[in-house]
C-alpha cells in the first residue's frame, strides 16, 4: 500500500509575531501568524501546528486570540502547543478552538500529564512533543530536549517516545533541533527508530527544504511532515510541494 | 434556520459553530433535555472515548430526549465520537450502550492491515469518501456536493459498523480494508470525519446537511 501523509504549517510564535529560526536560535519576525495561517489554508495545507515557542519559560500559552481568531476562517484541524502544564490549560485552549494539544516540557517534568490529558479529552487530543538532538555521550541515540531546546532531560528519545505512547499518547510530534531551520533535509535515522519503535502516527519536522525531504520522511516512516521555513520564506508553496510529494511516489491530499 | 448543538462537556465545539454559521444558521449550544426537545434540528459532536460521551449525556439526561426527537423525525448530525454514539453498542473499555439510533456496533480499529503488517491505531488521516450501501453516488443526501473521492479528516481509534448495508452510507479504505465513513438512518446522519475540520470539502456537507434540515 502506498505510504499516506499528511503535510502541516508550523507557525512558532512569540508575542503574537510568527517567527523563524535556526535550530531554535537566532529568530526573525515573520509577521502575523493568523495571516500566514489563511493562506496555508487557501493553498491546501493539511493541518497547523502552533508552538508559542517562549510560553514555557513564562509557563503560559499566550496563542489564545491567535487561535481563535484563525479557527473563525480556517476549517482544518489545529495543534496547539508550548507552556500547557495541566488539564485545566489544555481545557482552556480546547475552548478556544484548538483540536490538540501538543505537551513538551510539562510531560517531561511531569510525566503523568500525559495520563491525565489522555482521560479527559482522549488519546486524539494528547500530542506528545520531542526536541530530539543527537546525543555526544550515547553513540547512535537522541536525548529529548525541553524549554524550546535549551535544557535536556537525560531522557533517551525513542524510550520516552514509548513511554509516552504507553502512557496515552495518540500521536507524537518528534523535532530534529539538528536539522531544525536549516532546510537540508530531515533526520531519517531518527524518523525510521521512532516510528518503528511506537504504534501511533509520529509527525516529523526540522530540516524541510523541498518536496523531495518529504518524499524521503515518508519513506523512513513519518505519518505526517510539518514544514516552516520551506513555507514561510516563499521558497516553494503548499501545492508546489504537494506535486513534488505525490510525483516521489508518496500519497497526500490532493488540492 | 437554527441548529441545536449538544454540549455535553467535551471538547472543541466553536469549530462546528463557525461552521453552521459560516452558512447563515442561526446556532445554540445546549445541555438540558428541554433545549434538546424544543430543537429544529440537532448536531452532537463529541471526541474522546465512548463511555464518557455516553456518561455525559446521561448526567445531563439527555439520553431519552435525544431518542424521543429523532423518533419524531428531527434531523441529527453526529460528528466523530457524536457518530459512533448513534449505534447500538461499542466495546470501547468494556461494552457500553450507545443510543441505538442505528443498529449496528462500534469496534477497535485492527493494528495491522489487511496483509498483516503494523498499521498506526489512531488513525489520523485525510481520506477518500466513497459511495456505499449501494449508491452510486451521493445525491439526495448530505454528502452531495462531494465527488467520490474528495477527502476528509479523520482521527479515531474506533469504527462503526452498521448492521444494515443500506445505513452505510459512505466508506474510505484504511490498511486495505474498508472503513464505514458516513452512516445515514432516516433522519440520523453520522459522520466519522470531521465536516467542520475538512476543509471545502466538508463544508459542502454542512451547507447540505443545513438544506436539508429546512426541507
Amino acid at each position: 500500500m502506498k505510504k499516506k501523509i499528511r503535510l502541516i504549517a508550523r507557525l512558532d510564535v512569540k508575542d503574537a509575531n510568527l517567527v523563524k529560526g535556526i535550530q531554535l536560535e537566532g529568530l526573525r519576525k515573520l509577521g502575523d501568524p493568523n495571516g500566514f495561517a489563511r493562506e496555508y489554508y487557501q493553498q491546501g495545507i493539511d493541518e497547523l501546528l502552533y508552538i508559542d515557542i517562549v510560553a514555557s519559560l513564562y509557563n503560559r500559552n499566550n496563542l489564545s486570540d491567535i487561535v481563535r481568531k484563525t479557527v473563525d476562517e480556517v476549517y482544518i484541524p489545529v495543534c496547539v502547543g508550548g507552556g500547557l502544564r495541566s488539564v485545566e490549560d489544555v481545557r482552556h485552549i480546547l475552548s478556544m478552538g484548538a483540536d490538540k494539544v501538543a505537551i513538551n516540557t510539562a510531560a517531561i517534568k511531569r510525566p503523568e500529564l500525559i495520563t491525565e490529558v489522555a482521560e479527559a479529552f482522549g488519546s486524539q487530543c494528547m500530542v506528545l512533543s520531542i526536541q530530539a538532538k543527537r546525543s555526544r555521550l550515547w553513540p547512535g541515540k537522541w536525548e529529548a530536549y525541553y524549554d524550546n531546546g535549551r535544557a535536556h532531560s537525560g531522557y533517551d528519545v525513542i524510550e520516552w517516545a514509548k513511554r509516552g505512547v504507553a502512557l496515552g499518547a495518540g500521536e507524537i510530534l518528534l523535532m530534529s533541533v539538528d536539522n531544525e531551520g536549516l532546510q537540508r533535509g530531515m533526520d531519517l535515522e531518527l524518523i525510521e527508530a521512532v516510528t518503528k519503535a511506537v504504534n501511533v502516527p509520529v509527525i516529523c519536522g526540522g530540516g524541510v527544504g523541498c518536496g523531495d525531504d518529504i518524499v524521503d520522511a515518508a519513506k523512513a516512516g513519518a505519518d505526517a511532515v510539518a514544514c516552516a521555513a520551506v513555507l514561510h520564506y516563499k521558497k516553494e508553496t503548499v501545492p508546489e510541494l504537494k506535486e513534488e510529494v505525490l510525483a516521489g511516489g508518496v500519497e497526500v491530499r490532493r488540492v | 434556520m437554527k441548529i441545536t448543538v449538544i454540549d455535553y462537556g467535551l471538547s472543541n465545539l466553536l469549530s462546528v459553530q463557525h461552521a453552521f454559521r459560516h452558512f447563515g444558521a442561526e446556532v445554540a449550544l445546549v445541555n438540558t433535555p428541554e433545549a434538546v426537545l424544543a430543537a429544529d434540528a440537532l448536531v452532537l459532536p463529541g471526541v474522546g472515548a465512548f463511555r464518557d460521551g455516553m456518561a455525559g449525556l446521561a448526567r445531563l439526561g439527555l439520553i431519552e430526549a435525544i431518542q424521543k426527537k429523532t423518533a419524531e423525525g428531527t434531523p441529527l448530525l453526529g460528528i466523530c465520537l457524536g457518530m459512533q454514539m448513534l449505534f447500538d453498542e461499542s466495546e470501547e473499555f468494556g461494552t457500553h450502550r450507545g443510543l441505538g439510533l442505528i443498529p449496528g456496533r462500534v469496534v477497535k480499529i485492527p493494528d495491522t492491515d489487511v496483509d498483516g503488517a503494523p498499521q498506526r491505531v489512531p488513525h489520523i488521516s485525510w481520506q477518500p469518501l466513497y459511495p456505499a450501501g449501494g449508491r452510486e453516488d451521493f445525491s439526495g443526501t448530505a454528502l452531495a456536493g462531494v465527488t467520490p473521492g474528495q477527502e476528509c479528516y479523520f482521527i479515531h481509534s474506533y469504527e462503526a459498523k452498521p448492521a444494515a448495508e443500506a445505513d452505510r452510507l459512505a466508506v474510505t479504505m484504511y490498511g486495505g480494508r474498508p472503513v464505514c465513513a458516513a452512516a445515514m438512518h432516516g433522519r440520523v446522519l453520522g459522520c466519522q470525519f470531521h465536516p467542520e475540520k475538512s476543509g471545502p470539502v466538508g463544508l459542502s456537507i454542512i451547507e447540505n446537511y443545513l438544506k436539508l434540515c429546512q426541507a
